[in-house]
């Protein structure tokens, strides 16, 4: 009958269901109320009907009551007057003696949302937060959560954080728990104040209620544990001791929340005590069993222990079995399983290993496949005992022509000769009858790349090479670059003439290059073998630990700290492990003594690319000496020497920069005067040294489009504050009064400070200039782009729409100059995915001037250093939401092209399209010439 | 969070949306897409929901879907129930295992009240369907989920409950959230299950990959009262802690409770104490590491013969003890897509092709422990093959061996006192059956 309903009731129009609703017996009042709610719930729009449903709000039906609380909840917003009729029933309802009623009543109050309502709702609030039954006080406790989301200072100002915080010693541990929440939730939007207060007291109460409080209960408990920092070792063991005993749940949720609880306060324990090694032992059996859960939360284990595997190897080392891939898995899992088994495969398990992954390289799901047979390589690369046999299964792989695989065996082939040259070349007359195969730029470039590096043992690596070289303008870049790198390689290697013309060609500008100056084409080319690490996608260790405190999380499934992918978490700060408190520890040994076989001992060393030095810069100078130093080939070597001395500058420059604002033009080289001169000029007026950039003016509303009203105007950043200037042009045949301006939601929450002053009625054919104040106090919302604002604009006579953009500078603050070790150590703490670079091409400007000229719109230049006749400028940015974005600006002193690469810590869609607009800052005003930027994957 | 129920067939829909010029709120969109949602936190728009279903559908095109799927910085995560979505959204970094834990609790509870959950039983039941999505979650916290204790006061028939639903029952906030009291039985018993699944993988060549017990203990309580029970196993560790040595052991290598036994206590002196929770309940699970045999050897040979026929033999061996018999024993054997015509051999028991699985099933009602069985089947395979590959699914076998434990578990007792101070007696029933239970095969 019901159903009936639910379908019907939308064709059921609203004049009906508003008599009904005003019938006199119950029991059509109740079946209309439900018709009404199943419309809504199918989507209709009945928020008409509100008066009307409101009516039946008083009622001793509780199913009536709910069904009305539910229409309230959901049209509340867009109703706020008549939302005010239904406070009146909510202060009632708050003092029924059915506890179920208030509890209703509390619930539902805080969730809607209008300002106007909530003031009324602090009396009945505080009444339900002392009530005497437990069940509307766990109630109360949310509510005082949903009413700080509505109005924080409200909450702040009547007292009902300290009521909330005496709800923590409640006597019901489900009240406790759901007060744990609500200050969780509280606090993470306020990171500065210390809401939960936690102390061994308070940390002792918790653990009493984890014992007693419903599975969820516990999950915020054990979650607000873990941003507990013990004072020493001992505290912390006893944490741990108190939270083991939750890895028995049935509830996989609560089993990793006490994981990551462990996890972090195990940071603390000397490695020395017993007790250590206990835990270690204790937290395996459990984060087995998660793989027994349903598919999505195995997923979340798999992410999770992906983590764990790589803080602490030692926990999994001997389970890997359970990690092998079953034929009904879905996908997601079995990717995860696959990555898994690489990092722990090690000289014990390597046979079973393989065995496996050839098992998995024949199956047909391709995205499987392909990781399965990139594992096998990566085997090799871990453990070169392993080596031989990944070759010949690799072979064997290749014999079955399957062209992906034999692609994907390819690529991971040339990793192995990386790793162990001279070693496996017998291989390569097999791998060269695949050459016609090769579609995939990859596995092409891996191709090239081995024919080149063992030219002088294949007969025919010329007829090879050329066999590549005919596609070349079709070729990806990636190709084309290991191409040339390759033909010129063996010229330095072989010297002799090519009799082919073409290839001769081709290699023209390289053997120039060689002829005038060999040494330096010899590092240019030869040091380009780019090294191989030990294991892939290796999480570097500050975000490793970040992650590990969010254990459970989106963060630990994404592998991604929260501000990367949560929009406005200004100013959280990065969870850390606890630093070890324990006396009598010798200096970090990094698991010494735990070298029995299995898993490698040393923590696994990420060698990174020679194009980072300052990755290598920050490696040097803030981590701690390791004892696992990765091993450097010689091309490596000269690199890090260098940069040793780059560190001294990169300081001592910064220092220097750090004492004066001096304009460039004083202590610029005079060599690019000329060139700096005419880029002031270009300037226009507006670029002065110290001035930020501000965009000409331009048409926003055209005349024709607003009744005779022209608007046009710009944005500009004057003393610390943003202005919005606007010239208003009456072309119509009447005076126009009355203006006023808003703008719709946008990326930084820009509002109007004030309202917009036109004071005298705007004549016909009159232009006034108004400049505009406005704040970034308004409501938030993404738009595309980035910088877009939508404004409306009314007058007398109608009201007017257009969208406008700002530069993107408008936002940066002056304060943005961020300290050079906390930029050294910030840079080093994003991960590389967050990093965009850029090509600035044709700018013929020199650091120094461009420092200032940057500084001019609030771009500091942090630190400076030169290698190699480039000048690195390491700048910050700061936005007015907190969000940071740090650069590197690399000018070519030879070549007028500037290399940036700019790390933010916003998501990665923002800080690209945060990007885009930086480089059309440049665009618009600071560099000549610039029509194009170069993205470099 | 918001929690959604999508159906598929409805999603081919295009959802209008009007557009709105409103400083607060830019955007109203309607849709009839959505089965049935709660808005609990209101800091996602619900509209974003739209997005799910095309991203989902964009995944499952490329073949690679993921249980958590964002669109700008709404994150949208996942679980399927028959032909239902059931999706939490957020735009915090949720505690993820939580919410997947919280969705199943979801298909839980209302399979609880429902029996099926469906389109259908959601659209019946959409007024309930309210209720406990109210009950379960308060601002994206979840709060009661046990489903015996909400239909204490969450009833499908409102009207005439109406007296019962006027009190919230203590138990909802008690530190014993999982029985009421006041239950009484005339005869007060318990029976107990000891179910063991094996899971097993074994490669290509014979050789055992991996395999280990998985144990549940399921009660059945028809007990009165609040009575306190506990039980006792052959737990190695116990058995070390207490000094005693005799009779076998089992070592268990990692144990799962019912929120209902009190985990310090069994971390402390491994004793398993609880107020059970009425009716039949999982009260624990465990798993075992120890290599198993498997119970059931499956030898096979599957010929693939170009163009023309498969031949397929395979061979089954009960490698248990000879007093024992395993049932409805069912070994599936893949067969390629495009096969034709089946014929079938068997030593006992019969065979059956199911073409829309691509196996052949062959069952055998009862099964003696030490005997050997043979199946033999030929497919015909049509002269133009199928271009696609086809992957290599196992071959799987199910069974179940009654009065029996694979790992030797044993209830040593089960204590139940009440204040009231009745007798009552534990039933206990073993039975030991087939998990994952998996063997590659050459093709």
């Amino acid at each position: 009958e019901t159903n009936k309903l639910y379908c019907t009731s939308v064709k059921c129009c609203i004049f009906e269901l508003k008599a009904e609703l005003n019938s006199d017996k119950k029991e059509k009042k109740k079946e209309a109320v439900k018709k009404v709610i199943a419309s809504m719930t199918v989507g209709k729009d009945v928020s008409a009907l509100f008066p009307d449903v409101v009516n039946c709000m008083q009622t001793d039906n509780l199913e009536l009551k709910k069904l009305v609380y539910l229409y309230l909840m959901n049209y509340a917003k867009s109703q706020p007057d008549m939302a005010i009729m239904a406070v009146n029933t909510f202060v009632k309802d708050c003092e029924d003696p059915n506890p179920l009623i208030r509890a209703l009543a509390v619930r539902t109050m805080g969730c809607i949302r209008v300002d106007k309502i909530t003031e009324y709702l602090c009396e009945p609030l505080r009444k339900c937060l002392k009530d005497e039954d437990p069940y509307v006080r766990k109630t109360a406790a949310v509510c005082v959560a949903k009413l700080h989301d509505i109005n924080a200072q409200l909450v702040e100002d009547q007292g009902f954080l300290d009521t909330l915080k005496d709800l923590i010693s409640d006597s019901n541990p489900m009240v406790v728990a759901n007060a744990v929440a609500a200050l969780s939730e509280i606090s993470e939007s306020h990171p500065n104040c210390n809401l939960l207060d936690l102390n061994p007291q308070s940390i002792n109460k918790l653990l009493t209620a984890l014992n007693e409080c419903t599975e969820w209960g516990q999950i915020f408990i054990l979650d607000c544990l873990a941003n507990y920092t013990p004072r020493d070792d001992r505290e912390s063991q006893s944490i741990c001791e108190r939270v083991t005993p939750r890895l028995s749940h049935a509830n996989s949720a609560v089993v990793l929340s006490a994981v990551k609880v462990l996890m972090k306060f195990m940071e603390m324990l000397p490695k020395d005590l017993d007790y250590y090694g206990t835990l270690l032992k204790k937290l395996a059996p459990p984060l087995v069993t998660l793989l027994s859960a349903e598919p999505e939360l195995q997923y979340v284990a798999l992410r999770n222990i992906n983590l764990i595997v790589q803080k602490r190897p030692e926990i999994l080392k001997h389970e890997m079995k359970v990690f092998f891939v079953k034929y009904n898995d879905p996908i997601y899992v079995k990717l995860e399983k696959l990555d898994i088994m690489i990092r722990l495969a090690s000289q014990a398990n390597i046979a079973q290993v393989l065995a496996e992954l050839k098992e998995y390289a024949t199956e047909v799901d391709v995205d499987f496949v392909r990781k399965a047979v990139r594992a096998i390589g990566r085997c090799a690369i871990k453990v070169e005992q392993s080596a031989e046999r990944c070759v010949s299964t690799l072979l064997d792989l290749i014999q079955t022509k399957v062209n992906y695989v034999v692609q994907e065996a390819i690529v991971v082939i040339k990793d192995i000769f990386r790793k162990y040259p001279n070693k496996y070349e017998s291989v390569i007359a097999t791998l060269c009858e695949n050459l016609d195969s090769l579609d995939e730029p990859e596995a092409r470039a891996a191709m090239i790349w081995i024919v080149g590096e063992y030219a002088e043992r294949i007969d025919n690596a010329d007829e090879l090479l050329e066999s590549f070289l005919e596609g070349f303008h079709d070729e990806s870049t990636q190709v084309t670059t290991q191409q040339n790198t390759q033909v010129l390689h063996k010229h330095t290697q072989n010297t002799p003439d090519s009799d082919n013309p073409d290839l001769r060609d081709r290699g023209y500008i390289y053997w120039r290059l060689l002829s005038t100056d060999p040494v330096a084409a010899k590092e240019v080319v030869l040091a380009e073998k780019p090294l191989i690490s030990e294991e892939t996608d290796l999480i570097e260790p500050t975000l490793l630990e970040e992650l590990i405190c969010h254990i459970g999380s989106l963060a630990s499934v994404y592998h991604k700290p929260p501000n990367a992918f949560v929009e406005g978490s200004r100013g959280v700060q990065h969870k850390r492990l606890p630093a070890r408190t324990a006396s009598g520890e010798s200096a970090e040994s990094p698991d010494a003594g735990q070298s029995v076989g299995g898993v490698s001992d040393a923590p696994p060393a990420v060698i990174p690319s020679q194009g980072d030095l300052l990755g290598d810069l920050l490696n040097l100078d803030l981590a701690p000496p390791s004892a696992s130093v990765p091993v450097v080939p010689a091309s490596m070597q000269m690199g890090v020497d260098l940069l040793g001395g780059g560190l001294d500058s990169l300081i001592a420059v910064g220092l220097a920069g750090g004492t004066g604002g001096m304009p460039a033009g004083l202590g610029g080289t005079p060599a690019m005067g000329g060139g700096l001169g005419d880029l002031f000029d270009l300037g226009g007026g507006v670029g002065m040294a110290t001035g930020s950039y501000v965009p000409p003016k331009a048409v926003w509303l055209p005349a024709m489009k607003a009744k005779g009203l022209e608007i046009s105007g710009t944005f500009a950043r004057r003393g610390g504050g943003i202005h919005m200037d606007l010239s208003l042009t009456n072309n119509a045949m009447s005076i126009m009064t009355d203006f006023a301006i808003q703008f719709n939601r946008n990326s930084f929450g820009l509002a109007p400070a004030g309202p917009l002053q036109v004071l005298t009625p705007l004549a016909q054919n009159q232009t006034i200039d108004v400049s505009l104040p406005l704040n970034t106090n308004g409501p938030i919302m993404k738009m595309e782009p980035l910088n877009n604002l939508q404004v409306a604009v009314k007058n007398n006579i109608d009201v007017f729409y257009f969208s406008c953009q700002y530069p993107i500078s408008l936002l940066f603050v002056e304060d943005g100059k961020m300290d050079r070790q906390v930029f050294l150590a910030t840079w080093k703490d994003i991960p590389s995915e967050n990093e965009t670079q850029y090509q600035i091409k044709d700018f013929h400007l020199n650091s120094d001037a461009a420092s200032t000229k940057l500084q001019g719109s609030n771009v500091f230049t942090v630190a400076k250093r030169t290698v190699d006749a480039q000048d690195l400028l390491y700048q910050s940015i700061k936005l007015t939401n907190g969000i940071w974005a740090l650069a590197e600006l690399r000018i070519q002193s030879i070549t007028p092209n500037y290399m940036t690469r700019l790390r933010t810590r916003a998501s990665l869609s923002l800080s690209a399209s945060l990007w885009v607009q930086f480089a059309m800052l440049y665009d618009c005003g600071f560099l000549e010439g610039l029509d194009h930027f170069v993205v470099f994957p | 969070m918001g929690i959604a129920g999508e159906q598929k067939q409805q999603m081919g829909r295009a959802s209008t949306f009007i557009y709105e010029w409103n400083f607060k709120n830019p955007f109203f969109f309607s849709s009839n897409e959505v089965l049935i949602c709660r808005n609990y936190k209101g800091d996602v728009d619900m509209s974003e929901i739209d997005h799910f279903l095309p991203l989902l559908t964009q995944q499952e095109e490329e073949g690679l879907t993921c249980p958590v799927i964002s669109h700008g910085n709404v994150h949208f995560m996942w679980i399927k129930h028959s032909n239902l979505y059931l999706v939490a959204t957020t735009n915090k970094n949720s505690n993820a295992s939580l919410v997947y834990s919280f969705l199943y609790k979801l298909v839980e509870v209302f399979t609880e009240y429902f029996k099926e959950l469906e389109e259908e039983s959601i659209q019946d039941n959409f007024v309930v369907v309210y209720e406990l999505l109210d009950e379960l979650m308060d601002f994206g916290f979840p709060q009661t989920t046990d489903s015996k204790i909400l239909q204490e006061y969450i009833t499908q028939e409102g009207n005439k409950l109406e007296v019962a639903k006027t009190k919230v029952p203590t138990t909802v906030t008690n530190a014993v959230s999982w029985r009421s009291e006041g239950i009484k039985y005339k005869k007060n018993e318990v029976f107990i299950d000891v179910i063991e699944s094996i899971n097993v993988l074994v490669n290509a060549n014979g050789n055992v990959m991996s395999s280990d017990i998985v144990g549940s203990i399921k009660l059945k309580t028809m007990l009165s009262g609040m009575p306190e029970l506990r039980l006792g196993l052959n737990d190695r560790v116990l058995f070390a802690l207490t000094g005693r040595d005799k009779g076998k052991t089992v070592a268990m290598e990692d144990v799962k409770f019912h929120q209902c036994v009190r985990l310090s206590r069994f971390e402390s002196d491994r004793t398993i104490s609880f107020i059970p929770p009425d009716g039949e309940s999982e009260l624990m699970s465990y798993r075992i590491n120890t290599h198993v045999k498997p119970l059931i050897w499956i030898e096979s040979v599957i010929e693939k013969f170009s163009h023309s026929r498969v031949e397929i033999m395979v061979k089954a061996k009960g490698q248990f003890k000879k007093q024992s018999v395993a049932n409805n024993v069912e070994v599936r054997v893949p067969v390629p897509s495009d096969a034709d015509s089946p014929k079938f051999k068997t030593s006992t028991g019969h065979a059956k092709y199911v073409p829309e699985k691509n196996l052949v099933v062959w069952t055998i009602k009862s099964f003696p422990g030490g005997k050997e069985f043979l199946m033999r089947a030929h497919f015909g395979l049509p002269s133009v093959e199928n271009d696609e590959a086809e992957g290599k699914p196992p071959i799987t076998v199910k069974f179940e061996i009654p009065y029996f434990t694979v790992s030797g578990i044993q209830v040593r007792y089960m204590k139940i006192i009440e204040k009231s101070g009745y007798q009552a007696l534990p039933w206990v029933r073993y039975i030991t059956q087939s998990g994952d239970y998996q063997l590659r095969t050459n093709t």
